[in-house]
């Protein structure tokens, strides 16, 4: 029987759970718990410069290791910075536990000084959070955090601890103590489901592999167990932005990603197949565009862990709830046991098909020796940085939906993109959290200038904790993406989407006290790449780049698939009236 | 198979089953949500109707075991196939949820609520309002010499139509529990 303080408490309960590193700010309604941060080196305390940081941060953390990420904010406003990490938390399936400060018990609902109503605020924004009143439910609570997050669909969790909570003395509950959770989610798929499955990849003439998040939530096995399938039954496969990785971007199978901006032949084989093995994605509205003409003529399986998921925008024909690698490996024995049979009389032409498709070769634009093209950037940024232990993030507009394209993934958790909620500002900590987890790593952030100054205040935190993250800003002086669609839906009426008075980046990495560079000039830019790799610290590139550069193949909304635009001339008119209301 | 496509001897003999799953036919179905009886559960359950947007017809909760924390909630919504399906998937997934059932789908069920009616009037409507009561079955709770309260239970239809009745002879107040359901059998 232990007894201690909430507040040693939390740090036990951490240490506990194999936590390494916490992100967070303090201020009063934490400070017990930052008192026993201090006196003790367990945990490894990164002080960030915003609460939003903090979250994007153990993001980055928990989606480039598997593990979950801690964050520890304050009360109120601590809190309520928070929310948007949350989100995007929540949206994207990303396990993380936020330690929230809370006024003392007897001052709550009183309209006390830092305090939020965190529970009622963040209760949308996560998969279960925690006001917890009484010391001696606190540790039970936090091992039950980590069993939420981390089981069934991954997702963020808040405690909220009132600071009398963290003060007053109570027995601590070891994780192995701890009452087990009613909360067990199903992750074994049911067989007879799974054997419908094996049929129809039997017999299907245009097959088709569509993969999402949920591979790389499950883990390493279910990524090598996927690359088993497709290597032996050949199919296609595409995968959404979550789930670049899963599958080799060098392997022979490989479409390319698919959706709003996804290449053309992985949305056109979309359109065309005629079986569709959904394995962890969740048919989101960048993927299917026009739901009435999405895959009209194919029968679609459904993968996911989450029951809800199945038949939510889609409506499929067979459904499998279970984690991703369990799943995948019953389908693999059942379909060796059958004889590993596919329809190998349809399957040839299903791929001459596609590599007409192939040919149409998307993702060409016009080069240019006088600036550097986004393309570009990336595709050099790719050569150089192809086989190094890399690891990249983004922000979110036009910049990552070209790093997307153009950069090659060869292994899971090597991408950490803001895909659902699409938080501008995510890329910068999220860089840091990789870092953190990574240390020797090459970590890269491909961001656009616009969403970089969103949460440009950690580029403080990378100097402090020595994180050598590199910026890789593609500088449009514009808010790219919003900028194409107001030319291609607004009448090029460009309504507040360029930045004037952009800050000088170069001198801003000096006052950071770190290096920066700018390079315009396509001939210098593999210098300056070069030069970014090499050097030893946080790293901002200021990237001049076209400023008026769409980024296409774009399904325009409310479009099917095969209505795809390819490149400027196919622009005109392409969006109707129904199309614009969408986003 | 036969041409309603109901497998012969299946227990599930029910129109239910001929249901297209897209079909956009407004339903009202009753689910019983059993929940852990825990802070925030009736805020998080309420939050995920509106937040994506579902009916709530009707809602009543309280606790049903208190050695095991349990509280039921009996929530009457309305929607497609699709949609009451789609809600009760996300309120499976929901941690603190235990149980859901749709007790529309599930077989048949009874429904009960409550409710108190407070009737003012003099002469014949108040004998006509007492005689309405008798026939059906309302207690009388609370007498004055001008006013009625009665107590009475049964379907939701039941209710509306009394207070359909009472409301031409002086029908002041309502207040209904909501209603609680469950399947029949065992």
């Amino acid at each position: 029987m232990r007894q201690m303080t909430g507040a040693r408490m939390v740090v036990q309960a951490l240490k506990d759970q194999g936590v390494e590193v916490v992100f967070g700010y303090p201020g009063g309604a934490v400070l017990p718990i930052y008192d026993e941060i201090f006196q003790q080196n367990d945990i490894r305390h990164i002080l960030v410069r915003h609460e939003q940081g903090a979250v994007h941060m153990a993001e980055g953390y928990a989606r480039s290791t598997g593990k979950p990420g801690v964050a520890l904010v304050t009360s109120g406003p601590g809190a309520t910075n928070a929310v948007t990490g949350l989100t995007d938390a929540l949206m994207d399936s990303i396990p993380i536990i936020v330690l929230s400060g809370q006024v003392p018990t007897f001052m709550l609902g009183t309209d006390g000084f830092q305090a939020a109503d965190t529970v009622g605020i963040t209760r949308p924004c996560t998969k279960m959070n925690w006001l917890v009143k009484d010391t001696a439910r606190l540790s039970e609570t936090i091992h039950q955090a980590f069993h939420v997050a981390t089981h069934g669909r991954p997702g963020p969790v808040l405690v909220d601890i009132p600071k009398d909570v963290q003060f007053a003395t109570a027995t601590y509950v070891p994780r192995e103590d701890s009452k087990i959770s009613h909360y067990q989610p199903r992750v074994r798929g049911d067989a007879a489901q799974i054997a419908k499955l094996v049929e129809l990849m039997e017999t299907a003439e245009r097959p088709i592999f569509y993969t999402g998040g949920g591979v790389v939530n499950s883990g390493r096995a279910a990524s090598t167990l996927l690359r088993d399938l497709v290597r032996e039954t050949d199919f296609p496969i595409t995968s959404t932005l979550m789930g670049l990785g899963s599958y080799p971007a060098s392997g022979k199978n490989w479409l390319g990603m698919l959706g709003m901006h996804g290449l053309y032949e992985a949305n056109l084989a979309m359109h065309g197949c005629d079986l569709m093995i959904n394995v962890g994605a969740r048919f989101d509205d960048r993927i299917t565009g026009r739901i009435k003409d999405f895959s009209p003529h194919s029968r679609k399986v459904h993968i996911d862990i989450d029951p809800s998921s199945i038949n939510k925008v889609v409506h499929v024909d067979v459904g499998i709830v279970g984690d991703v690698g369990q799943v995948l490996e019953e389908v693999l024995r059942q379909w060796r046991a059958r004889g590993s049979r596919t329809n190998r009389e349809a399957l040839p032409k299903w791929w001459s098909q596609i590599d007409q498709w192939r040919a149409v070769k998307c993702l060409s634009y016009k080069p240019s020796t006088k600036t550097i093209k986004p393309q570009y950037a990336l595709e050099r940024l790719e050569a150089l940085t192809k086989g190094m232990d890399r690891y990249i993030t983004t922000e979110v507009g036009q910049h990552q939906m070209w790093a997307a394209q153009f950069l090659g993934f060869e292994e899971p958790n090597r991408w950490m993109t803001s895909g659902g909620l699409g938080t501008m500002g995510y890329g910068l900590p999220a860089s840091i959290g990789v870092q953190v987890a990574h240390p020797e790593a090459l970590v890269i952030n491909v961001a656009g200038e616009a969403s970089w100054l969103m949460n440009m205040q950690e580029m403080g935190t990378a100097m402090q904790f020595r994180a050598p993250v590199k910026q890789f800003i593609l500088n449009n002086e514009r808010l790219g993406m919003v900028r194409q669609w107001q030319e291609l839906l607004h009448g090029e009426r460009y309504s507040h989407s360029w930045s004037e008075s952009l800050p000088d980046f170069v001198k801003l990495a000096e006052a950071f006290g770190c290096k920066g560079v700018q390079v315009s000039d396509p001939a210098d830019l593999d210098e300056a790449i070069m030069e970014m790799i090499r050097y030893d610290g946080p790293f901002i590139m200021d990237c001049r780049v076209e400023k008026h550069e769409n980024c296409f193949p774009m399904i325009p909304s409310g479009k099917p698939h095969n209505e795809m635009l390819l490149g400027d001339a196919d622009t005109a008119g392409a969006i109707g009236a129904k199309g614009a209301v969408l986003v | 198979m036969n041409a309603l496509n109901i497998k012969r001897g299946s227990s599930s003999h029910s129109a239910y089953d001929l249901r297209d799953p897209n079909g956009d036919v407004i339903e009202s179905h009753t689910l019983a949500v059993v929940v852990a009886n825990e802070s925030g559960v009736l805020a998080r359950v309420i939050g995920l109707f509106s937040g994506r947007g579902y009916n709530i017809e009707s809602l009543t909760v309280a606790e049903v075991d208190h050695e095991g924390h349990l509280s039921r909630i009996t929530v009457v919504t309305r929607g497609t196939p699709a949609v009451i399906a789609q809600i009760k998937a996300q309120l499976e997934r929901m941690v603190p949820v235990h149980e859901v059932h749709d007790l529309t789908s599930e077989g048949p069920a009874v429904q009960r609520e409550l409710a108190l009616f407070k009737v003012a009037g003099k002469g014949d409507a108040r004998i006509e309002a007492l005689r309405l009561a008798e026939i059906f079955r309302a207690n009388v709770v609370d007498s004055t010499l001008e006013s009625f309260v009665f107590e009475m239970t049964g379907t939701p239809e039941k209710i509306d139509a009394f207070a359909d009745l009472m409301r031409p002879l002086g029908l002041r107040e309502i207040a209904r529990t909501g209603v609680a359901a469950l399947s029949r059998g065992v």
